[in-house]
């Protein structure tokens, strides 16, 4: 049920994340949801793409240290209230969000967030129990 | 002035005559009491009763570093612990330091050496002076305070850090010898400048710098800003500490070795050959006078000279010339000892952490600071960043732990820091000093 993320070691210094988007690019690898978590001296670069395997070997080869992170990607509501309802259901149950971003594209009339959990397990079997619809990795890539 | 007018002045053949008999008597004293030089006079078929001459000290095989580590702690101790009244070590990871003892007739003699030093560099009874040379199991601080009580001065023991208050301390206590590293005095300097006090209006008349490298340029820099004579001391504690030799007031040309407690030899790094007056090379010193940790031919890894030519001041030991530099990878930090190598164990003690690192050391606001540049693995990544800034600090607090020496740990990508064929180009040392 979890879906795949790569996180990227990336240092602070210009042009390294546009070195990645064009060993991606090369690749022939999309790119469908980002997020860049930074330090003064490091950043952490973290993607959903379309072709996992692809992009991980391409990185490598190109110099980069890469690891893939399994993720959790929730059906949001998209309207107000839709993402505080997750949230107070994960805070009953005392699962602890490391990070979080938002996806581009919609599925079905909902908005999609990216959700690192501590305990991932619980947290899906949580959010199903309220009718929280996760979706699946495989699913999720080519959205 | 000079403290010791006798021994100080003594003319050569008078001087020589004495180490020889100093000589032929510490050897006897450590072929019977130490096992490992019995061991290494076996090994060379050397009894001390072979050494008639001076020239024969060459004889001898020297005594290195390492031996110390293989004998830690007390290994090479001459003298039994009930009379060993002091023990300092130098810093080490854990297991390695080097460790040294005195006996009570040791710290008398350490007191008289520096109490000659302090003089030389124109202190007498009525000063006062400023010690901020570290205070514990760094032999500058303790060095220098018994020195200063021998002497006769009002030594005030500041040690390091707390520099503001060491600004004021020197603006209401009004002290007339400064006692430091050369980094720190200007460093002292500089926060002085802050606090709007002028060095010019206190009362320093000079210094006496050491612990770590500094060149002529320096001096004139911390002379211009101290407004005090700056006098260069030399001293490691495998020999005695501070107190080895010392520049004079009058020349500032060279420092005078005490070559009545150590006879000093110039050689070869790499064949061992002793080299003639006047020619660089690494420095080896045998102590002749120290009862609880006396070395044979001790090899400093410090690069210099002798000149025996007589000095305007009337002292007749040789003057070395000012340290240029040594013949391994050791660096000072803030007067501490760092080897690239124990940063490398405490690297490898963490987890996932491989040994593609490199030092970086610079000098900002006159402080040196360093920087431990880390390639980020595979194994080392962590998708939060959390975990990885944890990493970091877990390597900076194991270096501060072992080595005493606040590092700032740099995660870098893989492939950032250079491989060269044969010796990684480990350190960076951008300082100039």
């Amino acid at each position: 049920m979890q879906a795949e993320q790569i996180s990227i070691f990336l240092e602070n210094r210009a042009g390294r994340i546009s070195d990645v988007t064009g060993i991606l690019s090369d690749a022939g690898v999309n790119i469908r949801a980002l997020a860049l978590a930074d330090t003064s001296d490091f950043g952490v670069l973290r993607l959903i793409v379309d072709k996992n395997e692809k992009a991980e070997q391409a990185l490598k080869n190109g110099g980069f240290t890469v690891r893939k992170t399994p993720v959790v990607a929730v059906g949001v509501d998209d309207r107000p209230g839709g993402l505080h309802n997750i949230l107070e259901i994960l805070k009953k149950t005392g699962i602890n969000v490391e990070y979080m971003y938002a996806f581009i594209q919609q599925s079905g009339n909902k908005a999609i967030m990216i959700f690192k959990f501590d305990q991932p397990e619980q947290a899906i079997n949580a959010l199903e129990k309220n009718q929280v619809t996760v979706i699946n990795g495989v699913d999720l890539y080519t959205l | 002035m000079i403290y010791d007018i006798e021994y100080e002045t003594m003319p050569r053949e008078a001087l020589e005559a004495i180490q020889l008999k100093r000589l032929q008597t510490v050897l006897s004293k450590v072929y019977a009491t130490v096992p490992f030089y019995r061991k290494k006079f076996g090994e060379a078929a050397i009894l001390p009763g072979d050494i008639k001459r001076l020239e024969d000290l060459r004889s001898l095989p020297f005594t290195t570093k390492q031996d110390l580590r293989d004998n830690y702690p007390f290994g090479m101790f001459a003298m039994p612990m009930e009379s060993v009244v002091r023990i300092h070590a130098s810093s080490g990871t854990t297991g390695q330091p080097t460790v040294v003892g005195y006996t009570a007739r040791d710290i008398n003699t350490w007191a008289q050496l520096m109490a000659r030093a302090l003089s030389a560099g124109g202190a007498s009874r009525g000063d006062i002076i400023h010690n901020a040379y570290g205070y514990g199991l760094f032999t500058g601080g303790l060095g220098v305070h018994y020195g200063a009580e021998k002497l006769g001065a009002s030594v005030i023991p500041v040690s390091g850090g707390n520099t503001r208050r060491q600004v004021t301390i020197m603006k209401d206590f009004k002290p007339t010898i400064l006692t430091a590293t050369p980094s720190y005095s200007l460093h002292l300097a500089e926060a002085a400048e802050e606090m709007g006090v002028s060095f010019a209006d206190l009362h320093f008349k000079s210094g006496i710098f050491g612990a770590e490298p500094w060149s002529e340029d320096m001096r004139q820099e911390i002379e211009r800003k101290l407004h005090l004579n700056a006098i260069d001391i030399y001293g490691l504690s495998e020999i005695i500490g501070p107190g080895v030799s010392i520049e004079c007031l009058e020349a500032k040309n060279g420092l005078h070795l005490f070559e009545d407690h150590f006879i000093p030899e110039i050689i070869d790094p790499d064949t061992g050959e002793v080299l003639p007056y006047g020619e660089t090379g690494e420095l080896v010193i045998t102590t002749i006078t120290k009862e609880a940790f006396p070395v044979i031919r001790y090899r400093t890894r410090d690069i210099t000279s002798l000149n025996p030519e007589p000095c305007v001041c009337g002292r007749t030991h040789a003057r070395m010339k000012k340290v240029s530099g040594r013949t391994d990878d050791m660096l000072i930090i803030r007067g501490v000892n760092v080897f690239p190598s124990q940063i490398e164990s405490i690297l490898m003690q963490v987890e996932g952490v491989a040994p593609h690192y490199q030092l970086i050391v610079e000098r900002e606001d006159k402080l040196d600071t360093l920087t431990v540049m880390v390639e980020v693995s595979e194994q080392m990544f962590s998708d939060e960043v959390k975990a990885l800034q944890r990493t970091g600090d877990t390597i900076a607090a194991e270096i501060k732990d072992y080595l005493g020496v606040t590092a700032k740990v740099k995660l870098v990508e893989p492939k950032t820091i250079q491989r060269s064929e044969g010796k990684a180009a480990r350190v960076i040392d951008k300082r100039k000093i």
